[in-house]
C-alpha cells in the first residue's frame, strides 16, 4: 500500500475511535443523572405513574448498551431525543424534538463562523507570514504586543468594548443580532457585524501567532539554510523550499483555529443575544435539559474533531517526505 | 563568581571571603537585569494578591452589602456606583479579586497536582499504566474543554466545588503531556536509574529525583494554565453556570451589569462600569503572560518556538 493511503487511513481509523469514545461520554450523561431526576423535572406533584411514565419513554428500564445504540442511530438519522422542558406534573408532554431546536439555530452558527473564517485567515496567514519574514523589526514587535494582549482578553471583553464604541458611542452597528430565517443576506450580515468582529479579533491573534511560529520554525531548518548558501533568491526560497514543507502546519494551524472558533462562538452568541447552537445550549446547561445539552455536545464535538482530522489528513498527504518514499 | 583581576595575591584570595548568594540576591540581580513589562507584570500580579488577601480591609462595605439605590451613578459614596440591585460595585471588585482569583488558583494546584503527580508515574512506570493514561487524555483533549465543561455542570449542577473539580480535571490533561514529556527526558538519566537501585520508593523518585530537574518548564506552564483556567471559569461564570451569586466574581458582574453599557452616550461612566471587572480579568492575564513570557526566555531562550 501507498504509505500515504496507509497513514491517512490510520488517521481516519483514529478519528472514528476517538468519535466512538466522545458519542459514549456524551451519552452517560444521563446515565450520571441522580435517580430522582424525573421528579425533579416533572415537579412535585406528578403521580409516581407520571414519573414511570417519563422513564419508560426514556428507555430508562432497558440496559444502557441498548439505549447507546438506538441514541446513536437515532443521532445518525438526525433524530436526538426530545428536550425536557415542557413537560410537566399531569403528564401532558408539550415537549419539543431537539433536532427542531437546534437545527435552524445550527445554521445561523455556522453562517457566523464562516463568516469569521473568510475573513479571518487570509488576514492572519498574511500578518503571520509577514511578521515572520520580517522577524525581530518594529513591524513585527507591534504585531506581536498587539496580539499578545488581544489573547490575554476574555471574548466578552471585546465584545463589550466593540459594543461600548461601535453601538453605543457611535451608534454604528446594532449591539443585539437578532436575526430569524427570514431575513435577507444584507441585512443578516450588517446584524451579525459586531459578533463576526469580535470573533475575527479573538481568532486572527491565536491563527496570526502560530502561523508566525511554524513559519520561524521551518525558516531555522538546516535546509532553508543549504538552499540560501547555494545561492536562491528569497522568492526562491520561499515559494519552492520552504512552502511545500509549510502546507502541513498552516493547515492544522488554519484547523485547530476554525475548532477553537466552535468554542468561542458560545460566548459571543451569548454577548450579542445570536440565536445559535451555543446560546442554546448555555440556556439548556441552566434549565438542566440534558437531552438539549447532549445534541449540542455532539455537534461541537463532532465539528472539532473533524476539523482536526480534516487538518492532520491535509498534513500527511502534502508531506514532500510520503509522497516521494525511497 | 570569579572576578576578573590584573594582578593576584594569595592574602587576597583567602582574605575575601566566598558567599553563596541567596534566592533573595539571585532574585534582586534577575530582577534588575528583567524587561519593562515583566516588572510591570510583577507589580501588577503583587497588587491583586494583596487585594485579594486583604479584601475586607480595602473594601468600604460588605460583600452582599445592598443599598437602597440600584444603578447609582460614580459618586464618592460609591466610587463606581452600584449594580443592579443596589451592592457597591467596588467593594464587589475588591472581592471578586479573593473569590475569582482565589478559584482559579485552587483549581490550577489542583491540576497541577492531578497532571503532574499521574505524568511523573506515566513517565517513570512507562508500562500499560502510560498508554492507558495517554490514550484517556488524546479522548478528553478530543472535545473543548469548555463544552466538556458545560455537559459536567449540567450533570452536576453549578456549585463552587464542582467547578473546581470539573476545570482542574480536564485541564490536568495538559498538564499530564507536558509533564510527561519532560519526565520522559529526565527518567533515563544516570542518577535516576541508581536512586532506583539504592531502593528508593516512587515517591522520592518522583519528588527529589526528578521534579527539582523539570521545574522550569513547569513553572512557565502554570503561569499560562492559570490564564486558561481563570479566562475558563469566567467565561462559565459570565455565561451564568459558574460562580453562583450572592458571591462576588468578576465574570458574572459583567453579565449582570452588561445593560448598563448602552447609556455610555448620556453618561460615559455608567457605560464604562461592566468593562471594570472584565478589564480586571484582562490586567491580570496580560501580566501572567508578560512574566511568563521573560521566565521562558530566561530558562530556554525558546520563546519564538513556544
Amino acid at each position: 500500500m501507498h504509505p500515504v493511503l496507509k497513514t491517512v487511513l490510520g488517521r481516519l481509523g483514529l478519528g472514528l475511535a476517538t468519535l466512538f469514545i466522545v458519542s459514549i461520554i456524551i451519552f452517560s450523561a444521563i446515565e450520571m443523572l441522580p435517580g430522582d431526576f424525573g421528579q425533579a423535572i416533572l415537579g412535585q406533584a406528578a403521580t409516581e405513574e407520571t414519573v414511570a411514565a417519563f422513564r419508560r419513554e426514556l428507555g430508562l428500564d432497558e440496559p444502557p448498551y441498548i439505549r447507546y445504540l438506538q441514541w446513536v442511530g437515532g443521532a445518525i438519522q438526525g433524530d436526538l431525543g426530545t428536550s425536557f422542558s415542557g413537560r410537566n406534573a399531569s403528564g401532558t408532554d408539550r415537549s419539543r424534538e431537539v433536532i427542531d431546536l437546534i437545527a435552524p439555530r445550527l445554521w445561523n452558527t455556522l453562517f457566523l463562523a464562516s463568516v469569521t473564517a473568510i475573513i479571518a485567515v487570509p488576514v492572519s496567514l498574511f500578518l503571520g507570514i509577514t511578521s515572520a519574514l520580517y522577524r525581530n523589526s518594529v513591524y513585527d514587535r507591534t504585531i506581536n504586543t498587539t496580539t499578545l494582549t488581544t489573547i490575554s482578553f476574555p471574548e466578552f471583553f471585546v465584545a463589550y468594548i466593540l459594543i461600548l464604541l461601535l453601538a453605543s458611542l457611535y451608534p454604528i452597528f446594532p449591539s443585539l443580532a437578532n436575526v430569524d430565517a427570514s431575513t435577507p443576506l444584507n441585512e443578516r450580515l450588517y446584524r451579525s457585524a459586531l459578533p463576526a468582529f469580535t470573533l475575527t479579533l479573538v481568532i486572527v491573534a491565536h491563527m496570526m501567532r502560530m502561523t508566525r511560529a511554524a513559519i520561524i520554525n521551518l525558516l531555522a531548518s538546516p535546509y532553508i539554510q543549504m538552499a540560501r548558501l547555494s545561492g536562491a533568491s528569497q522568492t526562491e526560497v520561499i515559494l519552492k523550499h520552504a512552502l511545500p514543507n509549510a502546507w502541513a502546519p498552516i493547515a492544522t494551524v488554519i484547523a485547530f483555529n476554525l475548532a477553537y472558533l466552535v468554542v468561542g462562538v458560545v460566548v459571543v452568541e451569548v454577548v450579542f443575544v445570536y440565536p445559535g447552537v451555543g446560546q442554546l445550549m448555555v440556556d439548556a446547561v441552566t434549565s438542566r435539559d440534558i437531552p438539549v445539552v447532549q445534541g449540542c455536545a455532539l455537534i461541537f464535538a463532532v465539528t472539532y474533531i473533524l476539523l482536526n482530522l480534516i487538518a492532520d489528513i491535509i498534513g500527511i498527504i502534502t508531506n514532500p517526505r510520503l509522497l516521494h518514499p525511497k | 563568581m570569579t572576578q576578573e583581576k590584573n594582578t593576584y595575591s594569595a592574602a587576597g584570595e583567602v582574605g575575601s571571603v566566598l558567599e553563596k548568594r541567596t534566592f533573595w540576591t539571585r532574585a534582586k540581580i534577575e530582577l534588575s537585569k528583567s524587561p519593562w513589562t515583566a516588572r510591570f507584570g510583577l507589580l501588577i500580579i503583587f497588587i491583586y494578591a494583596v487585594l485579594a488577601i486583604f479584601a475586607p480591609v480595602f473594601a468600604p462595605y460588605g460583600e452582599a452589602e445592598v443599598f437602597p439605590e440600584p444603578y447609582a451613578p460614580w459618586s464618592s459614596e460609591h466610587i463606581f456606583g452600584t449594580d443592579q440591585i443596589g451592592r457597591d460595585i467596588f467593594s464587589r471588585m475588591i472581592y471578586g479579586a479573593r473569590n475569582t482569583v482565589g478559584i482559579a488558583v485552587a483549581t490550577t494546584f489542583l491540576a497541577f497536582l492531578i497532571g503532574g503527580a499521574l505524568g511523573l508515574a506515566a513517565a517513570i512506570n512507562r508500562s500499560y499504566i502510560d498508554q492507558l493514561l495517554s490514550r484517556a487524555v488524546d479522548v478528553l483533549m478530543a472535545i473543548p474543554s469548555l463544552i466538556f465543561a458545560l455537559v459536567l455542570l449540567s450533570i452536576f449542577g453549578s456549585t463552587v466545588i464542582n467547578l473546581i473539580i470539573i476545570i482542574a480535571v480536564l485541564d490536568s490533561t495538559r498538564v499530564f503531556r507536558l509533564t510527561r514529556a519532560v519526565a520522559v527526558n529526565v527518567v533515563v538519566m544516570d542518577y535516576v536509574e541508581a536512586a532506583q537501585l539504592r531502593g528508593e520508593g516512587i515517591g522520592w523518585i518522583m519528588r527529589k529525583e526528578i521534579l527539582p530537574n523539570i521545574m522550569p518548564p513547569l513553572i512557565a506552564e502554570f503561569g499560562l494554565r492559570f490564564c486558561f483556567v481563570f479566562l475558563t471559569i469566567a467565561a462559565l461564570s459570565f455565561l451564568g453556570v459558574g460562580i453562583q451569586p450572592p458571591t462576588a466574581d468578576w465574570g458574572s458582574m459583567v453579565r449582570d451589569n452588561a445593560s448598563l453599557i448602552m447609556f455610555a452616550q448620556y453618561d460615559l461612566k455608567a457605560g464604562l462600569t461592566p468593562l471594570l471587572p472584565a478589564a480586571a480579568i484582562a490586567l491580570l492575564t496580560v501580566a501572567i503572560n508578560f512574566v511568563v513570557d521573560w521566565f521562558l526566555h530566561k530558562t530556554s531562550g525558546i520563546r519564538d518556538e513556544q
